[in-house]
């Protein structure tokens, strides 16, 4: 029998599967490239596909069982990386141009992790360049498609991992959700979507952004697949001097899963504005009253600084990425501009041809609010402001277990319908900056779709409390079906 | 005539190192403005007394002992450089030039 995945068969079963002596990992590689040869053309989720590194894993995986050696958590699970991840295989090419061909002389710990669980990387992910963006658009490599509706964009930065879940390619991805870049694209794609708490997975060899911010995050099409990607890649790292000092995580085992009872769950007033999709309103408010079926009770709370939060995120993450990308200047790596022109001058020319407009603009913004004069005034009342968004989460889990709205404030629009205007583009993560300027845990999970596109619940919690997030998404998954719904173009492969 | 915000972006460029065209800027200008303009909500709200955060759950001055471990070889440090001589990233001249 050969294992499927593609929608039907999660990461687990298959790792479970391949352990009980069913198939072969390289029955399961064929599959997986089989299948982005099929849909890949159309949906654009890979910047490169690594079909020969993925072929020669399979063997060393197949031999590795044949052995009878012990098998590791994602044991032959496909696993594709978005491509600001450093792995010796590929290319982490940030989707720009000024990293084309950009070859990582080391792994990042959380591919390390993957390898030494035994997972098969099959290939790396388009993104915004940088991670910087909502929608995928602003890639070196052209935009990456919406499999429930091709015209349509995957949200952003991490889309191509998204869509790599969604259109049934690989069973689970990574990206990096700085200001909401897991949990957005999983919400307008009818996935799961975490982010775990700041700290809690190494950033070592995630090519920087915000460091203050960054997050690598997974994407899955179960939360029994998400808590395993969270158990293989957390734990404390040497190489990261932010990072925790805490063991790897380990997914909670209730006695019935399936209730909640005494949860008490914040509604925020704010997460609900005036320019909230209707049917996104809709759905959210129902699987709200899902959560209090299972045993959950509302509480209608305030995030009274919630107004801060996009101003905030964007003088704080565009300060930090002024700041990290300040390392392109084509000398260590990158391709180089102006090789004639005196040193400094070569630098500018390098950067001016290699970066996009949004990774331009967002320098600028950064540079300008660290500039002498200009500094006290933004990047300065903006940590401040920042100490106020954390702090009514934490007067929120006083009263709280979790905190629980939208994910995004809309559902997949249409390529090029928000290029135009950074604001509206920068708008779209309203509902999840805070949370990323907390560092607290936060997820997406499918709730229903509002005229034919997904829409995502968004739960917050606790900072380290990563195993209530999990624990409550898990029995909101087990009372519905959302994250089973397919996109239309992977129905008919279903059988 | 460049515009005041145009010459902001301009200057803002050469602290960032970014050889922006006039285009660009003519481009890039309102847009900042904009942005900016959006952001303004954070000088608005009262933040006296309030203390800065700056990122991580509190963790200060990791340290690890002070032993040599392997690391990259030279080789490997080198092998994405645009351009080497050797064991050496290569650069523009910068002495004697006019940069």
């Amino acid at each position: 029998m050969t294992v499927r995945f593609g929608g039907q068969v999660d990461a687990v079963a298959l790792r479970n599967a391949l352990d009980a002596g069913t198939g072969t990992v390289k029955d399961v590689v064929e599959e997986c490239l089989a299948r982005i040869a099929e849909r890949d053309g159309e949906l654009h989720a890979f910047t490169r596909v690594e079909a020969e590194c993925a072929r020669a894993r399979a063997a060393e995986l197949d031999a590795k069982r044949a052995s009878g050696a012990a098998l590791g958590a994602l044991f032959g699970v496909p696993v594709a990386l978005k491509a600001n991840l450093c792995w010796k295989g590929g290319i982490a090419d940030c989707s720009s141009k000024l990293l084309a061909n950009y070859a990582p002389p080391y792994d990042a710990t959380v591919v390390r992790r993957l390898l030494d669980a035994d997972a098969v990387i099959v290939g790396t992910t388009n993104m915004d360049e940088f991670a910087m963006g909502s929608s995928t658009e602003n890639s070196a490599h052209g935009p990456t498609s919406n499999p429930w509706d091709t015209e349509r964009t995957p949200g952003g930065s991490s889309g191509g991992s998204a869509v790599a879940v969604a259109g049934g390619m690989v069973p689970i991805a990574l990206g990096s959700d700085t200001g909401g870049s897991v949990r957005q694209p999983a919400a307008l794609c009818g996935v799961h979507g975490l982010k775990p708490t700041y700290g809690r997975v190494s950033r070592y060899g995630l090519i920087a952004f915000g460091s203050s911010l960054d997050a690598v995050s997974p994407f899955a099409r179960t939360i029994r697949d998400v808590a395993r990607v969270l158990e293989v890649i957390s734990g404390a790292c040497d190489r990261d001097s932010t990072c925790l000092p805490l063991p790897p995580f380990e997914a909670p085992q209730p006695a019935d899963p399936s209730r909640l009872a005494g949860f008490r769950v914040g509604v925020p007033k704010q997460c609900f504005p005036a320019e909230l999709d209707a049917g996104v309103r809709a759905c959210v408010e129902s699987a709200l009253q899902q959560l209090e079926r299972i045993g959950c009770e509302l509480v209608p709370i305030e995030l009274p600084h919630a107004e801060l939060a996009i101003p905030t995120y964007y003088v704080v993450a565009t300060a930090e990425a002024s700041s990290n990308l300040a390392r392109y200047d084509g000398v260590g790596f990158g391709v180089r501009a102006g090789s004639e022109l005196g040193l400094q001058e070569m630098f500018a020319a390098t950067r001016e041809a290699g970066f996009g407009e949004e990774v331009k603009r967002r320098i600028l913004l950064g540079t300008y609010v660290l500039s002498a004069g200009y500094q006290d005034e933004w990047y300065g009342r903006a940590q401040h402001a920042r100490t106020k968004i954390l702090g009514d989460y934490l007067q929120a889990f006083e009263e709280v277990d979790l905190v629980a709205g939208p994910t995004s404030p809309c559902t997949a629009f249409r390529l090029g319908e928000k290029t135009a205007d950074p604001i509206a583009m920068y708008q779209t993560d309203l509902l999840t900056v805070p949370a990323s300027l907390a560092g607290l845990p936060a997820i997406s999970v499918p709730c229903g779709t509002s005229a034919g596109l997904p829409v995502g619940l968004q739960l917050v919690a606790p900072a380290q409390e990563d195993g209530r997030l999990l624990r409550a998404a898990q029995a909101f998954e087990l009372a519905t079906d959302h994250h089973r719904a397919l996109p239309p173009m992977l129905l008919g492969a279903q059988a | 005539m460049a515009s005041s915000d145009e010459e902001l972006v301009r200057r803002t460029a050469e602290l960032a190192r970014l050889s922006i065209t006039p285009a660009e800027a003519a481009h890039l200008a309102p847009q900042f403005a904009r942005i900016l303009e959006h952001f303004k909500t954070l000088s608005d709200v009262d933040l006296e007394g309030v203390e800065p955060t700056t990122g991580a759950f509190g963790l200060r001055d990791v340290l690890r002992a002070d032993e040599p471990r392997a690391s990259l070889t030279q080789d490997e440090a080198l092998a994405n450089a645009p351009e080497r001589i050797e064991d050496f990233y290569s650069v523009p001249k910068t002495i004697g030039g006019d940069a």
